[in-house]
């Protein structure tokens, strides 16, 4: 099937790669695609390891790590026990890890760059070596944070967040982590280009702007906060660079004493130069956490409804008004560093604005359910799952962004379990859910229905046995980033629920088992199936499975808007964007 | 029929594996201090014990923040469940193509939109500008400066001339001077009286100015609802007054360092008696001891 295909592909000459041109270094946007989803995936698990391996000293501290602890260097532990400096380096390289090498290089990285030229009819993107390079980069990047671990003194432990003057004055790990993060925001800035110029320029004949699918707005808006927001972080970040090894003051006030010794700098810096720039980078950053799950949610439930979304344009509307209001709310990160009460109160406002959009994109999803004919595959339970997850996540950000109470809850638990609850249970699911939902678009094959429900049933048990508690921890008053909270009392008594979360995350890691089973198994036993499995309406649908290099047979033509579900007098309850007729 | 099974079967391997790892949580940790501290922690979702004047508006704030969180999340699943259930596909059901002319969807912005800005401009900004901004006159309060340092909070006193000494970081020595007093230079530092513990009096209002030596920590009272960073080359003022007598835990809110979990000291509200009585067993000259 795809030999023939690959035939009548008129447009493009592809002469035969050799395996390196065609599997490692290729240009082609699926390839890519895949290597940025396996990449991340592995930085994932990572990650996730290094998070399981401080949830041990959290509920157990002091206590030797079982089974791995010897392994462990000795920047990390001592006699397999965590030491105070290894936790602080697995915190913040667990931090970095997710955010950079794992959620971002997952959902936009791996699926934009896999879906989205395939959902605009595109053969490829707009520019396939740039997207090569921006993959190596990133690959590059991820490299310097792995060998970052055995700098003398550890990897970076500033926390992923890298406050100066104590990254400043912290361990060589923190160089590396910042020439890894240039490399990595470079990365990001090339893709984001390459992103806007694909949607704006390759979209197939009569695919309007508000004919894309959602998940195309939503990397569309993505790439515009990934460009605009990153250049002032990479700034930031050769800043300071310069204050660690030029020795200037960017971000280092006169007159410090670190450990009794005076400190050279002058010139008067300011450490919270750094958190404006850090912030005004991250706050959007969080939205392109949350921006292309949201549109790989929209996907997954537009296609499993049967039904068109509800409030389509309003969402496409809601997505846009949230990318340019990410960029005004980023100090709401800083209430407690000393703002007065007029700095604070319009912060707080655009922080109660931003909440608005997220509000209807959230209903809008919701209302799609109504009068719909739902299908429980397990794409769908994943992202059926988000919106409860997400709403709890989006819930619990009003008290912070609420100055007053965030004085009391601020940098506690209570955050953490705000921002896991959106960017675990919910980008993570999102991101399940579309490697369930475009798996046999990959690789023609289905995964396992009954191992997925097996992963989503325990995943979605475990990951709220991790994070519930952190919202108990934090009312507590329980601090984040702590080594031990029992050396306060309201750590000690509030230190079974820490337990009880370690043990969640235990729990949740077994949970993958069957995922990452599935995942490698599907890929020779999996059921073989149709170009579209799901009956679904978009182009990646219209694509032979595996899309081979130029990706459609004949260039599609689209003729309707992305969701034209249970269209009434039709026979079939779908109607794809590019059949000018309904198939009798 | 089968599906249904397996899934009831997996719920129980999902309870067994949660049951079996019950007794291992039980597992207590012994505590790291002998000093008991007053006040209750532990209640299920609760804020720590309140001993301030203005914590309790903070705490409402929170509350009732809450409960409209609350009030969205189960209204949004109610008619997410009935959503689930009702539409789920099976023979004989199709989907509806037109889509619902949602009144209510609107109405339910409009009121979160409302709710917000009640909670904001009502509650949070008002407060705000109480406990943050609206320093009480410097002559009625206790005044304290806090000075951060990895790993410890030092406390300076201003003695019974009520001004704070001269202090310059030159003369920091971790073991005897830690603030770097200008004791010989400064009539104003020869009185004033350097502690790692926090001494206020009750029922008088305190006014903290907090700043760091080093890097960036984080003033964190629990018990008193307030939390304020400590900048190096920043000296900032927060203020509160405590209702209750106890002891308290000072905390550290912001990552600064490794032995940043250990950055804990105590905090005694007592009555004004018993602080003054303190403060003149502290103020006295250092040779008394020796001899």
């Amino acid at each position: 099937m795809t030999e023939a295909h690959h035939h009548h592909d008129d447009h493009h000459h592809h002469p035969e790669l050799g395996w390196w041109r065609k599997y490692v270094f290729s240009t082609d946007h699926k390839v890519i695609g895949v290597q940025y989803t396996v990449t991340a995936l592995l930085f994932l698990l990572f990650g996730f390891t290094l998070v399981m391996i401080m949830r041990w000293q959290l509920a157990y501290p002091g206590k030797p790590i079982p089974l791995i602890g010897g392994l462990l260097g000795k920047t990390l532990a001592n006699d397999g026990t965590l030491l105070p400096e290894g936790y602080n380096a697995l915190g913040a390289m667990h931090g970095t890890i997710m955010v950079f090498l794992g959620i971002v290089p997952l959902i936009v990285g791996g699926f934009g760059n896999y879906v989205m030229p395939l959902q605009i009819g595109a053969p490829d993107m707009a520019f396939p070596k740039l997207n090569m390079a921006s993959y190596w980069v990133y690959f590059c990047g991820g490299m310097v944070m792995l060998l970052s671990f055995f700098a003398p003194g550890g990897a970076a432990n500033s926390g992923w967040t890298s406050y100066a003057p104590l990254s400043v004055v912290a361990t060589q790990g923190q160089t590396w982590w910042l020439f890894g993060m240039v490399l990595l925001i470079t990365s990001s800035l090339l893709g984001s280009i390459n992103f806007i110029v694909t949607i704006i320029q390759l979209r197939a004949k009569g695919l309007d702007f508000f004919k894309l699918p959602f998940f195309v707005w939503s990397q569309f808006v993505t790439a515009f906060l990934l460009l605009l927001a990153f250049p002032p972080l990479e700034a930031a970040g050769a800043l300071q660079l310069m204050d660690r090894l030029a020795g200037t003051s960017f971000f280092m006030p006169e007159g410090l004493v670190v450990s009794g010794i005076v400190q050279p700098y002058t010139g008067g810096g300011s450490p919270l130069l750094w958190q404006h720039l850090f912030w005004f980078l991250a706050h959007p950053e969080v939205y392109v956490l949350i921006l292309p799950a949201m549109g790989m949610v929209a996907e997954v439930i537009a296609n499993n409804t049967r039904k068109p979304l509800w409030g389509y344009r309003l969402m496409v509307y809601s997505v846009i008004f949230l990318g340019f209001m990410s960029f005004i709310v980023w100090a709401h990160h800083m209430f407690i560093t000393g703002m007065g009460t007029r700095i604070s109160a319009f912060f707080a406002t655009t922080t109660m604005i931003i909440s608005i959009p997220s509000v209807i994109i959230l209903t809008a999803l919701v209302i799609s359910l109504y009068r719909s004919s739902i299908r429980y595959n397990v794409p769908m339970l994943f992202a059926l799952a988000f919106l409860p997850m997400f709403a709890i996540g989006g819930l619990t950000g009003l008290p912070l962004g609420l100055p007053a109470a965030d004085i009391q809850l601020h940098d506690t638990y209570y955050v953490i379990g705000h921002f896991h609850y959106v960017v675990a249970p919910g980008t993570i699911f999102a991101a399940f859910a579309g490697i369930y939902h475009w798996y046999p678009k990959v690789t023609g094959r289905t995964m396992n229905p009954a191992l997925g429900k097996i992963h989503f049933v325990l995943s979605f048990i475990f990951i709220n046995v991790v994070f519930m508690p952190m919202f108990f921890q934090g009312m507590a008053g329980v601090s984040r980033r702590l080594f031990d909270q029992t050396f306060y009392q309201h750590g000690l008594d509030v230190q079974g629920w820490t337990q009880l979360s370690s043990w969640g995350a235990w729990m949740l890691g077994l949970s993958q088992v069957p995922f990452i089973m599935n995942f490698f198994m599907s890929l020779r036993a999996g059921r073989k199936v149709s170009d579209n499995p799901w009956e679904a309406t978009t182009l990646e649908w219209a694509a032979p499975s595996p899309p081979p290099h130029g990706n459609f047979a004949t260039v599609p033509v689209v003729y309707r808007g992305p969701y034209e579900y249970s269209v009434p007098g039709q026979k079939k309850d779908f109607f794809p964007q590019h059949l000018a007729k309904a198939e009798a | 029929m089968q599906v249904k099974k397996s899934w009831i079967l997996l719920a129980v391997i999902a309870a067994a594996l949660v049951a079996s790892a019950a007794p291992a949580w039980a597992q207590a940790v012994a505590p790291k201090t002998t000093v008991p501290i007053d006040g209750e922690y532990g209640r299920f979702f609760s804020l720590p014990t309140d001993v301030s004047k203005n914590g309790h508006r903070i705490d409402n704030l929170i509350h009732w923040t809450h409960a409209f969180m609350a009030v969205l999340f189960v209204g949004w699943g109610i008619f997410f469940v009935y959503c689930l259930m009702r539409f789920r596909q099976r023979p004989g059901h199709q989907a509806h193509y037109e889509l619902v002319h949602a009144k209510p969807s609107k109405y339910l912005e409009v009121a979160v939109l409302i709710v917000e800005i009640v909670l904001l401009a009502g509650f949070s900004v008002p407060i705000w500008a109480s406990v943050k901004n609206d320093l009480p006159p410097a002559d009625k309060a206790f005044r304290v400066r806090v000075v951060a340092e990895q790993f410890a909070w030092n406390f300076h006193y201003p003695g019974p001339d009520g001004q704070f000494g001269r202090t310059d970081p030159k003369l920091v020595d971790t073991a005897t001077n830690p603030l770097g007093l200008d004791r010989e230079g400064d009539p104003h530092a020869k009185d004033d009286i350097f502690a790692l513990e926090l001494h206020i009096p009750v029922n008088q209002p305190v006014i903290c100015d907090i700043s760091s030596k080093d890097v960036i920590h984080s003033f964190f009272l629990p018990v008193m609802r307030v939390k304020q960073d400590a900048l190096p080359g920043m000296r900032i003022p927060v203020w509160f007054e405590a209702v209750q007598t106890g002891t308290y835990e000072v905390a550290c809110a912001q990552l600064c360092g490794n032995n940043h979990y250990s950055m804990r000291a105590l905090m005694y509200i007592q009555p004004a008696t018993d602080l003054e009585a303190w403060l003149r067993e502290k103020g006295k000259p250092p040779e008394e001891f020796v001899e």
